[in-house]
């Protein structure tokens, strides 16, 4: 049919996104370049700041003695733990609170204060309670991404379309089917669009932990290297680092998508 | 019988600023089961607040509701309500909107489908069923609206502006289509046409479709100021009816009421309420 809405297809988008990709690259090997020129032309001091090459190197030794494998997975473990702690909570408080307005009101002051708290206080606390494993950072990274996902999951039950919800009603719904087939889903929306985010956060907070205190992962291997003004050490953790939140983004968002995929 | 009764049905709301704003006054009428009638009123007039009454979604004031003779408690379950806005539900497939009234009762998901698809075929949106409603032009996501409603076959539709929306030729389509739908009557379960109250702010349309036009006044505190028998033959033809000097004639003697009370709503300061 003539009236079906014109959509784009993903041919007609193929050349810009080549583009944007060359354009990405270009970018990041012109800063590269320009660095490795700058200490090679002794402008700067590779004591202070190393060098991409170096970095490099040292990259390519990790992984070949296997050390930074390790790490990375005790550092992902936290990460994953604390999302899938954190983000359960906060949909669980979120979802209470955006169904009873009452509810909401009692949490409100106390949300706002907690999440005022700047986590970074919080991580010799846990490292007292947790201990020096894994939870402690895993406590840090629920503290980062529970309030992402609350909010989330409030504003997403709060802000379900009136109509719909009057719509499915009439239809015959009962108040539990109601929660599943518009509550849930409209808040679902809103969590996943700040998936990316909370994944983010969790790292962080698992990075952070490990920073303060542990005996593995890739804050540790960071913080030892600062211990011995290795900045070859401290700029490779922070780019294995880097690589592995772009491509978990990467896979997240094409996550989101495919579950968006009713988002025209 | 009777399909739908106000009895001296009043609805207040407590406006913003403290205040008490009356929506619909004392407001009696009733609407034979098998009836077509339409509401017009100026905007602001209160013609949704009656719907939502009728619905159940509102409960009044005072005074009382009767829905097939059982006055109103909670939501009217002899009735659907088609919406002025998209109601379809965005993360499902055009088939489970259809569908959902069906799964919603209890039906088993493969029964419910199988008469879903029916349905599509019936609104012509049979090569759509995996569509998502963003998919869909505005016309498309009505009839798959309109088969949403039928499909769970009650015996009152409550209908609210629902082709404001749509352009003119495609609005005068879907109006062909409900009154076919409406004329045939073959669901299985009903014997009887169904009861359609059916609010728009337009005459014309108000006319054209319905057995019965009744006029509110302007907002706040809106009454029934006429209510007139439409003197058509059906089945109509939408694109002639509308150059009969029965329409004509009808058209001229309700504007003359409606008018007054078009004057009257843009005269009054009041914020408007739907």
């Amino acid at each position: 049919m003539a009236d079906v809405v014109d959509r784009l297809e993903p041919g007609a988008r193929g050349p810009r996104r080549q583009t944007i990709l060359l354009w990405q690259v270009a970018v990041g090997v012109a800063a590269v370049a320009l660095w490795e020129a700058l200490v090679s032309a002794g402008a700067i001091d590779a004591f202070f700041v190393s060098r991409p090459t170096a970095i490099a190197r040292r990259m390519w030794m990790w992984s070949g003695d296997g050390t930074i494998w390790r790490h990375l997975a005790t550092t992902l473990e936290e990460s994953l733990l604390g999302l899938l702690i954190g983000s359960a909570r906060g949909i669980a408080l979120g979802f209470w609170c955006g169904r009873s307005p009452r509810l909401a009101a009692i949490f409100d002051p106390y949300i706002t204060m907690l999440n005022a708290v700047p986590r970074i206080v919080l991580a010799p606390l846990f490292l007292l309670w947790f201990g020096l494993g894994i939870w402690s950072k895993v406590a840090l990274a629920v503290t980062l991404v529970f309030f992402v996902m609350f909010f989330s999951t409030y504003q997403g039950v709060r802000d379900a379309d009136r109509v719909l919800v009057d719509n499915v009603r009439m239809l015959g719904a009962s108040p539990r089917q109601l929660v599943r087939h518009v509550l849930v889903p409209s808040a679902l929306t809103w969590i996943f669009s700040s998936l990316q985010a909370s994944l983010g956060f969790a790292m962080v907070g698992a990075v952070v932990g490990e920073y303060l205190g542990s005996t593995r992962g890739l804050g540790y291997v960071i913080a030892q290297a600062e211990g011995t003004f290795d900045t070859t050490g401290v700029f490779a953790g922070m780019t294995v680092l880097a690589v592995v939140v772009v491509i978990v983004s990467a896979a997240v968002s094409r996550l989101e998508r495919w579950l968006l995929r009713w988002k025209a | 019988m009777t399909a739908l009764e106000f009895d001296r049905v009043s609805r207040q709301f407590a406006t913003p600023d403290g205040r008490v704003y009356r929506a619909v006054d004392d407001i009696s009428f009733t609407l034979e089961a098998g009836a077509f009638v339409a509401i017009v009123g100026p905007s602001g007039c209160g013609k949704s607040t009656l719907l939502n009454l009728a619905a159940g979604l509102l409960s009044p004031t005072s005074g009382v509701i009767r829905a097939s003779g059982d006055a109103l408690d909670g939501l009217n379950r002899h009735a659907t309500y088609l919406f002025q806005q998209d109601a379809l539900l965005p993360w499902k497939s055009v088939l489970d909107n259809v569908a959902l009234g069906l799964t919603l009762g209890g039906v088993p998901r493969a029964e419910a489908r199988a008469r879903a698809e029916q349905w599509l075929a019936r609104v012509g949106l049979s090569g759509f069923a995996r569509h998502y409603p963003a998919q869909l032009s505005g016309g498309m996501r009505k009839r798959a609206a309109m088969a949403q409603h039928w499909i769970i076959d009650r015996s009152l539709l409550l209908m609210d502006e629902p082709f404001s929306a749509l352009d003119v030729h495609t609005r005068l389509s879907m109006e062909a289509e409900l009154l076919a739908l409406w004329e045939s009557a073959d669901s299985p379960a009903a014997v009887a046409k169904k009861t359609v109250l059916f609010v728009t702010h337009d005459l014309e349309e108000a006319i054209a479709l319905a057995d019965e036009v009744v006029v509110l006044s302007a907002g706040p505190a809106a009454r029934v100021v006429a209510r007139h028998p439409v003197p058509l033959a059906r089945p109509r033809d939408l694109m002639d009816v509308r150059t009969t000097s029965a329409f004509v004639d009808l058209h001229r003697a309700l504007w003359m009421v409606l008018r007054e009370e078009v004057r009257r709503s843009q005269r009054q300061s009041e914020p408007s309420r739907g």
